[in-house]
């Protein structure tokens, strides 16, 4: 356990040196990276991505992996616009109905992996095809425009010179840090991802512990569409495509075993920092968003073969 | 053994329930809209969704052995592309049919090693290529359309005793994957790797190599798929189809393709192929708007999912 411990600070140890490193290069590549504005705007803009990626820290460490948070995304929006402009909700009513929503999103998602026992894989798989297809269906993929000025507040505005979600974010990244570190729930997640097998015969509740993950999946990403609604002021049907690849991404690269068992909340905020400085260092060096996604793909794989030979070395 | 024959009659059922279920939707439609059952119309379904057949034919290898692509869809773009622009810049018409086979055969070897030997799970691997694959190809192409392709190119065009070649690749490639699969050591060590890697292991069977061998087999597949995809029409799209990796993964996974691995037949995939194609049509005659189509997409899959498992666990 201790030699675990001790690879786990190393590959965190080794992402913050990275960290730095970028920070460095950055500075001096583009006088416009260090400014307190860009730094500020690149945090505005990674936190949908941030958001989803503390459930996932949970969900990767008990072995699965959830596929369908872009498209409950996707739907979650489309839901926000509908409920508000179609059926003609008050806008706070639309918002607290879409969080429903994305919550059942997720809950379906635990009972059919807790339950019907499908692989997480395939399950999430599944639902990613339906949610996004509810999504487009429901919007004839018409966008919904034109939301209030308190709206714009969550993802445009700033409180105390601090971009709106980004406190909302920092209370979700607590929180995650403060379950899965100092609770039962936390130690239960760890034991799931070790084995399962084990985790069960100890008498831990392995189903309700899966499907309460799956559910904050679910929940969180539709907050996720909420503040991604506020940002761009406009609702569509694609929103969130391919986001679970940046969020996978960055959980991985944070040092989360896609194996299980293994994994910090820090690590995953480190991963996704610098995860964004990247991009953001690439579409400052004239990068266009496209190109951006093979780096992350590249990324991907490269944090995994890494973790994977720690991984050895830890065993051996 | 025994269970081997169960796995047998099991999926022979799956056939044919998929042959009757083609047979009552094509009925109803008709009957709904004679012009479903037109010539015309009956032409349009198979010749342009043939390659999604073909492709589907790979996939279930690659599921039956344990594993899963999601890449598939970007890389028959990636394919594609290379194919119009072999042929628009000069080369022979041959040799841009030959070469997707083999640069996409290439590129899935590199992704089997990955998998097979360098232990990245599939899903984490193939989800780095297909953004790697996408954003690498509109990042090369700009967006820009392949146009001013040569007559004698359009391969999916030509017919032979008046039936669409796509239709002879389809059933073709259906024929001898479903006679490599049943009838050779190759076929019975995809099974055993994918139901069993430790027994598989254990009698000598090398699970690394033929995970190696069943992607580079899918890559020349997928490489096919590509060329049926390029030639159907003038011109040829320079964005990946978004979406087709999960029309693909269904037409196995419908067609009786058991997501845990080791059980399905390339045959299941291809009837499941031609479903999905119909139902996409008769949405449009049944007056149905086609943004319901992923919907649909997505329960056909998870109904099928949790029918597999529920059979599992009535068997297991």
């Amino acid at each position: 356990m201790a030699a675990v411990t001790r690879i786990l600070i190393r590959h965190e140890t080794i992402l913050g040196i990275l960290f730095v490193i970028a920070l460095f290069v950055m500075a001096a590549q583009s006088d416009r990276f260090f400014t307190t504005a860009n730094l500020l705007n690149q945090a505005r803009l990674m936190t949908e991505v941030g958001l989803i990626a503390i459930p996932m820290t949970f969900v990767i460490i008990t072995g699965g992996i959830d596929l369908s948070v872009g498209s409950i995304m996707g739907l979650c929006a489309i839901l926000v616009g509908v409920f508000w402009q179609n059926v003609g909700l008050p806008l706070s009513a639309a918002i607290g109905l879409s969080l429903v929503a994305g919550t059942l999103a997720g809950f379906a998602n635990g009972i059919i992996i807790t339950r019907f026992r499908v692989p997480p894989l395939i399950a999430t798989l599944a639902t990613l095809a339906l949610y996004r297809g509810l999504a487009e269906g429901i919007s004839q993929a018409r966008s919904v425009r034109g939301y209030p000025d308190w709206f714009a507040q969550l993802g445009q505005g700033e409180i105390a010179g601090i971009p709106t979600q980004l406190w909302l974010f920092a209370l979700v990244a607590i929180a995650g840090i403060f379950i899965l570190r100092a609770t039962t729930f936390g130690r239960t997640t760890y034991a799931i991802g070790n084995n399962e097998a084990a985790a069960e015969f100890s008498g831990l509740p392995v189903e309700r512990t899966k499907l309460l993950i799956y559910t904050a999946s679910g929940f969180i990403s539709a907050l996720a569409a909420i503040v991604f609604v506020s940002r761009v002021s406009t609702t569509r049907s694609d929103m969130g495509n391919g986001i679970e690849l940046e969020v996978i991404t960055a959980v991985v690269l944070g040092g989360t075993s896609i194996f299980g068992g293994r994994g910090m909340v820090i690590g995953t905020l480190i991963g996704l920092c610098l995860m964004q400085i990247l991009q953001n260092g690439l579409s400052l060096s004239g990068v266009r968003g496209d190109g951006t996604t093979v780096v992350i793909g590249a990324i991907l794989i490269v944090a995994v073969l890494i973790s994977n030979i720690l991984g050895r070395f830890a065993n051996d | 053994m025994k269970s081997r024959s169960f796995h047998v009659v099991g999926s022979l059922g799956q056939e044919i329930l998929l042959v009757l279920v083609i047979l009552a939707l094509f009925a109803f439609v008709g009957w709904v809209n004679p012009r479903f059952v037109s010539e015309n119309n009956l032409t349009s379904i198979f010749v342009g969704n043939a390659y999604i057949a073909v492709a589907a034919i790979g996939m279930s290898l690659v599921i039956i052995s344990g594993n899963i692509d999601v890449s598939i869809g970007a890389l028959i773009g990636v394919l594609a592309v290379i194919s119009g622009l072999l042929v628009t810049n000069g080369y022979p018409i041959w040799f841009a049919w030959l070469a997707p086979l083999i640069i996409g055969s290439a590129i899935n070897t590199l992704l089997g090693c990955l998998i097979a030997y360098a232990r990245v799970p599939s899903i984490i691997a193939t989800l780095a290529m297909l953004s790697i694959l996408s954003g690498g190809l509109i990042t090369f192409t700009g967006g820009q359309w392949i146009s001013g392709l040569p007559s004698g190119y359009q391969l999916a065009q030509f017919r032979l005793l008046n039936i669409p070649s796509p239709v002879w690749f389809m059933i073709g490639m259906t024929i001898v994957a479903a006679l490599l699969m049943r009838y050779t050591a190759f076929g019975r060590s995809v099974y055993a790797v994918g139901s069993n890697p430790e027994a598989a292991r254990a009698s000598g069977i090398g699970h690394a190599s033929t995970v190696v061998k069943v992607f580079a087999i899918h890559g020349a597949i997928a490489g096919v798929a590509a060329v049926l995809f390029a030639t159907q029409l003038q011109v040829i799209q320079s964005t990946t189809p978004v979406g087709l990796e999960l029309v693909i993964i269904t037409a196995s996974v419908v067609g009786g393709v058991s997501i845990l691995g080791g059980v399905g037949t390339v045959v299941g995939s291809t009837l499941a192929a031609i479903l999905f194609a119909a139902i996409g049509s008769s949405l449009i005659f049944l007056n149905v708007s086609a943004y319901w189509l992923k919907a649909v997409q997505g329960v056909l899959i998870l109904a099928t999912v949790l029918a597999d498992m529920a059979r599992r666990r009535r068997t297991g």
